[in-house]
């Protein structure tokens, strides 16, 4: 699965706040379109990685390269390209609240190509709202006339608003019933294969990283402790990842994995 | 190579192709994807063999030429393919700005809603007062009910921590009105006058009603945000499940509390404001402070003490009400916290200056002038 070129490259990566060490000498490398879960208790800085990657956090110490451009201590200017080419989903979708759910897919591609005429730009949004499963009606109205499920949709149009070749999404399926959750797992998938995308998935959801992770990465105690496919995590003698994986939730996942076809349905 | 989407019409075998090349992204379409909705040379089917790199947005584009103009494309394989078969399947038509109204009508509309809006929140005011009183009817008869601890800690918030910014503000305004007033008095020679003017004005109106509107600022919004938060964190469902009475636990105190402190701060920021015009009189007028005050006992009347401290409590009453109602108003999300804070403050200085009118027609007619 994992082909050799690294799209994220974190090399040594130190976060402390205050006095609380959150990294430690933490390495990750995430490869060019597999989806990679991360996985962690709570407080073990699974988003404070994904912080540090986007550049919303400053590093205390470490390398962060995003295909293959050196992120960290350059000017906005120079990472400009860098982040043209990744999208990010946040927890709560953090759709801007005065703007429709279709000026908020503009947004990004008004701010990057300001040369899209006004026409191109509503037919690109139309069609990315429709893409991400939201019904057609959904367009014209304010994040906050929506359902939590559907502001992760749109949130997600966003993300994908400029043809972005990573994806970062932040805990997509909190919050979701087991239905949308599934649903979702399946729209991610399928995007990711129409648009060959690269994915950075945080998530508790065992479900979703049955269902469509590539390969999962194991934080804890500040570093990555395991990176791999779920049998190989399963194989590991490490406490946290047999109590995760082996427990009465990871089980169930499990064996709902193997009642069903390889991807696809799941149980909450 | 090609860096960015280029196109040109070719003709093969007579018929006029249309022939699309280089890198079809949101990045490398350029002005391409305008040019093309634009062009208006006929062309019998769209060749994509010699595009290197695709998107969804150059899949977009290749898609409405095509469903325009009703042509057929060849050389649509791989990545040209799976994403022409993407934004295919996600074509419908889709609104992006919401509906538009006519300007007049939008503001007769909105006439119309506030107008709604402001009954049903007197009515939901009344129905709060109301509440209260109730509350208040059962803690007299069980007064062991009564949160003492609570009405302390609201005493510390609502007087103690106010005192500094009250007795400044009054400070300030009482040098204000006691310039002013001599501005205009020496034109008559009148300029002792300014101590009338301080004493009299500053006991039945602007002490009390400075205070009013700096607690309705400080308290009543911090009662609005407070509740609200609990609202919104199910902290108050939470309360009535265990069976403990929000309105006791958490309205009574706050209004208990700023109805007692409403006379103590504004009898002490009518004090300050005294001493404030007192120094600008001695400074300015040369007027001595044993003049000023014997000048001020001999004009202020003790019922221009009973206005200001009458009116205290009443004042008090509003700011906590108003302040616990919106908040109790508090639902959905984060937003209506900020609102209702908003709503919180407007409301109580509106009505605080709306029943000063009322006093001060009330206290003229007993003869209280």
């Amino acid at each position: 699965m994992a082909a050799p070129e690294p799209i994220i490259r974190v090399s040594g990566l130190r976060n402390v706040f205050d006095e609380q060490v959150v990294h430690e000498k933490l390495d990750l490398d995430v490869y060019r379109g597999e989806i990679l879960g991360v996985v962690g208790g709570s407080g073990t800085g699974k988003s404070v990685l994904m912080r540090s990657i986007i550049g919303l956090q400053e590093p205390t110490d470490g390398e962060i390269t995003v295909f293959g451009e050196q992120m960290l201590g350059r000017a906005d200017a120079d990472v400009w390209r860098v982040r043209k080419r990744w999208g990010v989903l946040f927890q709560g979708g953090a759709l801007f609240s005065t703007l429709t759910v279709a000026e908020n897919v503009e947004v990004p591609i008004r701010e990057f190509y300001p040369q899209i005429s006004e026409k191109l730009l509503d037919e690109i949004a139309a069609y990315k709202v429709v893409m991400t499963g939201l019904p057609a009606e959904a367009g014209p109205k304010y994040p906050s006339q929506l359902s939590g499920g559907m502001r992760k949709r749109a949130g997600l149009a966003r993300a994908l608003a400029l043809d972005p070749d990573l994806l970062f999404l932040d805990e997509p399926t909190a919050g979701l019933d087991p239905i949308g959750a599934a649903a979702f797992d399946e729209l991610i998938l399928e995007l990711k294969q129409a648009m060959g995308l690269t994915v950075f998935l945080i998530t508790h959801d065992l479900d979703t990283l049955y269902a469509i992770c590539d390969r999962v990465a194991v934080l804890a105690d500040g570093k990555v402790v395991a990176v791999g496919t779920i049998p190989e995590l399963m194989a590991l003698n490490h406490p946290w990842i047999q109590e995760y994986f082996n427990g009465p939730r990871g089980r169930a996942a499990t064996a709902a994995m193997n009642r069903h076809a390889p991807q696809g349905s799941k149980k909450g | 190579m090609t860096s960015s989407a280029a196109y040109r019409i070719e003709q093969r075998e007579g018929r006029p192709v249309l022939c699309l090349s280089g890198i079809m992204t949101l990045a490398g379409l350029g002005s391409v994807g305008d040019d093309l909705d634009r062009l208006d040379t006929p062309y019998d089917h769209i060749d994509l063999q010699e595009i290197e790199r695709i998107d969804t947005i150059g899949a977009w584009v290749i898609h409405r030429m095509q469903k325009r103009r009703d042509v057929p494309v060849t050389g649509e394989v791989g990545d040209v393919a799976r994403l022409l078969g993407q934004v295919r399947r996600a074509d419908q038509p889709v609104q992006i700005h919401p509906d538009h109204t006519v300007p007049w009508r939008r503001v007769l509309a909105e006439i119309g809603v506030a107008t709604m809006q402001a009954l049903h929140t007197l009515k939901g005011l009344l129905g709060f007062f109301g509440a209260v009183m109730i509350a208040f009817g059962s803690v007299i008869r069980h007064p062991s009910r009564l949160r003492y601890n609570a009405i302390v800690h609201r005493f510390e918030t609502v007087g103690v921590q106010a005192l500094a910014i009250v007795g400044l503000m009054s400070f300030l305004i009482g040098i204000v009105i006691a310039q002013q007033g001599a501005v205009q008095l020496r034109q008559f020679g009148a300029e002792v006058f300014t101590i009338n003017l301080i004493g009299r004005l500053t006991t039945r109106e602007l002490g009390i009603l400075m205070t009013a509107i700096m607690v309705a600022g400080r308290s009543g919004s911090a009662f609005a945000a407070q509740i609200g938060s609990m609202k919104l964190a199910e902290e108050i469902d939470a309360m009535r499940t265990i069976g403990v009475s929000p309105m006791e636990a958490l309205v009574l105190p706050r209004i208990f509390a700023t109805i007692v402190l409403m006379p103590l701060l504004g009898f002490y920021a009518s004090i300050i404001t005294i001493i404030g015009g007192g120094l600008f009189c001695w400074i300015d007028l040369e007027i001595p402070p044993i003049t000023f005050i014997q000048r001020l006992r001999e004009v202020v009347l003790i019922t221009d003490l009973w206005v200001g401290l009458i009116k205290a409590p009443v004042f008090g009453a509003i700011i906590a009400i108003s302040g616990c109602f919106q908040g109790m108003q508090v639902h959905g999300n984060n937003e209506e916290v900020g609102l209702k804070t908003t709503a919180a403050v407007v409301q109580a200085i509106f009505l605080v200056i709306v029943l000063d009118a009322f006093f001060a027609v009330f206290f003229s007619s007993i003869g209280w002038n």
